[in-house]
């Protein structure tokens, strides 16, 4: 990972590839990289869909490594959904792909002239580029199965569906699995559609040629990664449960401590929650052919996906995650798993975040367009927003351009981007990350779940405003600094616990980098990745009071618990104070 | 007294998912995870009406009592 591909696709003559070393960007990887290159080369006042925005895809620091766990890709850009800066993570094959060819990221920047779609092909032998009027307006399926034809199957891909090429702000990037299905996806922020305006369709990798990168001490690299893997399996969380049901696993958890958002955060607890449960989904998978446990990406060793079958035994989506059960699911009124299963896939299809997608229904149901409970009418909405129609285009704009269409007054959302599957009010500690983390409201920011509900890493009363902040605080400074690394932020289950586990990770970057990396430097990356992204934020015009939730979590209290959001403002503003 | 108990997850095999069932008085949390034949270990995470409790609380009538095994997602 030694050089850097940029593509300048507004260039005289066509896009203009050039690779050059990493210079300045050297020891960075993941959002680190990411949020480097585009907190200094990106204009935070320019349009994110303009040339002056630029989308930078970047494996982790040990993607491409024999590393567990290291095969998370990075998305930077300024983010059409929040205006703010954005990294959007996904698992999948390009990361470690990309990174054994010796990329540490991929930079696509300027604008086509004229309305043309590209594709990218990337192996041993260098990089080209070509128009591709084909793949204009097929689907993720569509288009990687056009690419399987062309390059054959040994590739991996990064592509959006219409989503992305409509330029909506809640457009995804797809990155494909193990078995080239665009399953994982770089969800938020409409990273899809910054892609859409770079007029490139999909970028296809094939790594043949190239084994796995070499550490430094491959000897104390190997043992670092052994305990690592063993850290893993025998902590209970990645041993056992997410392997055995996947995140939903949370379905009955997060609605039993009440505070699982419902009827468009109306209330904590979701009557038809054990029908969408983890549980209940793994059981269909098992029974109909599917799969309860199956890995995103080769070297994952937690596996918590899985394939959701229908009753026929026919390939519906991959297992849908907790966030999306939710979203689709309870936020919605819908305790349908095959609707919500068929919800997913289209979302993958067309190239759209779920938690965004759920969250504009659920709003658009409070707004009167149709009744909560309306599986097939959810079901439709994504179709329009495939086809593109007015109606389709206003729902892939997310829940606040939904909101304000339909005159809704509950919207859930910070810095424009809907909240997740946890209910500030009785989930205080989220509450604080959702408000502050310079994403928009992003659970995996901080994920205080873990602390206040989960009980992992101590236990903070989720109920009660007290040690929130620090929690949060905490949390946001780990993240910032895992996500540079390429891991699977479900290592955090593990490494927060046992104290092993956390220091075969520093053996493990030690030992490939040659470094002699500490708790507190690991700590300090973390906190000058957030200190570069709310930099680029307030440079865009973000000031402390876009770090508030939406005022009705103050005002109207939460059932079973009758709670609203207690931490102060003031306190707010005190989360990123070292 | 008369107490609600749901199992989650793994703790569902070989056991049951939900049940209503009478208790004596003064019965706490960790006398019915013993009676399930559970490790201790294993019923990581405890709601009675759907607030964090811990093995020593004496139930109450009517109480609805939810044990999970360690879990985690996101």
């Amino acid at each position: 990972m030694d050089k850097i591909l940029r593509i300048d696709m507004g260039a005289e003559g066509g896009p203009k590839i050039t690779a050059s070393p990493v210079g300045a960007y050297a020891g960075l990887g993941g959002r680190s990289l990411t949020s480097s290159i585009v907190a200094s080369e990106v204009d935070p006042m320019c349009h994110p869909l303009g040339a002056g925005n630029k989308l930078v895809i970047a494996p982790g620091l040990l993607s491409g490594s024999i590393a567990a766990m290291s095969g998370r890709i990075s998305v930077g850009c300024k983010s059409p959904l929040t205006g703010g800066i954005k990294e959007a993570n996904s698992g999948g094959q390009p990361s470690q792909m990309l990174a054994r060819l010796g990329y540490a990221a991929i930079i696509l920047e300027g604008k086509p002239k004229e309305d043309k779609l590209y594709k990218i092909f990337i192996n041993k032998d260098g990089v080209k580029i070509s128009e591709d009027k084909s793949l204009k307006m097929l689907s993720n399926y569509q288009v990687v199965e056009k690419m399987k034809g062309e390059f054959g199957d040994k590739i991996a891909c990064i592509s959006i569906g219409q989503a992305g090429e409509m330029r909506l702000p809640a457009a995804s990037i797809a990155f494909t699995d193990m078995e080239l299905r665009p399953s994982r996806h770089a969800g938020r922020g409409g990273v899809g559609a910054v892609m859409g305006s770079k007029g490139v369709k999909v970028i296809v990798i094939d790594d043949a040629g190239h084994t796995t990168r070499q550490p430094k001490d491959p000897e104390k690299f190997r043992a670092a990664n052994m305990k690592f893997i063993e850290g893993l399996r025998t902590h209970p969380v990645t041993g056992q449960a997410l392997p055995s049901y996947g995140t939903n696993v949370l379905t009955n958890i997060v609605n039993e401590a009440g505070g699982y958002p419902t009827y468009n955060f109306k209330q904590g607890r979701f009557q038809g929650a054990a029908k969408i449960s983890g549980e209940t989904y793994a059981e269909l998978e098992t029974k109909r052919g599917g799969l309860a446990t199956h890995g995103c990406h080769s070297g994952c060793v937690i596996r918590c996906s899985g394939i959701y079958n229908d009753k026929d035994g026919h390939f519906v989506s991959k297992q849908p995650e907790y966030e999306t059960v939710w979203a689709h699911g309870g936020n919605c009124g819908i305790d349908d798993p095959d609707k919500i299963a068929m919800l997913d896939f289209l979302d993958d299809d067309i190239g759209l975040d779920t938690i965004e997608m759920g969250v504009a229904i659920g709003v658009a149901m409070d707004g009167g367009l149709l009744q909560f409970g309306d599986a097939d009418g959810a079901i439709n909405l994504i179709k329009e927003v495939g086809k593109g129609t007015p109606l389709g285009r206003i729902i892939g704009s997310g829940a606040a351009v939904t909101g304000k269409v339909f005159g809704v007054e509950k919207v859930p959302v910070v810095k424009g981007q809907a909240l997740p599957a946890y209910d500030p009010r009785a989930v205080q500690g989220i509450g604080v990350t959702y408000a502050t983390s310079p994403m928009g409201a992003d659970h995996t920011a901080g994920y205080a779940i873990a602390t206040n509900i989960l009980k992992v890493g101590g236990y903070v009363d989720p109920l009660k405003p007290e040690g929130q902040v620090e929690l949060s605080r905490n949390l946001q400074i780990a993240t910032a600094a895992v996500d540079s690394t390429g891991m699977c932020i479900f290592i955090a289950f593990a490494i927060l616990d046992q104290p092993e586990t956390f220091q075969a990770l520093l053996d493990m970057l030690n030992a490939f980098y040659g470094l002699e990396l500490t708790a507190e430097g690991v700590a300090e990356l973390g906190k000058k990745v957030l200190t570069m992204e709310r930099d680029f934020n307030a440079r865009a015009g973000f000031s402390k009071i876009h770090d508030r939730l939406p005022a009705f979590f103050k005002t109207e209290s939460l059932p079973p618990h009758n709670v609203t959001f207690q931490v102060k403002d003031e306190e707010l503003d005190t989360v990123f104070n070292w | 007294m008369h107490i609600k108990v749901k199992l989650f997850a793994t703790l569902r095999e070989g056991r049951f998912t939900e049940g209503e069932r009478e208790y004596p008085a003064g019965t706490t949390i960790g006398h019915i995870i013993q009676a399930l034949e559970m490790d201790e270990k294993e019923a990581a995470l405890i709601f009675v009406n759907g607030l964090h409790a811990n093995t020593g609380d004496e139930l109450h009538d009517g109480d609805t009592l939810a044990i999970f095994p360690p879990i985690g997602g996101g």
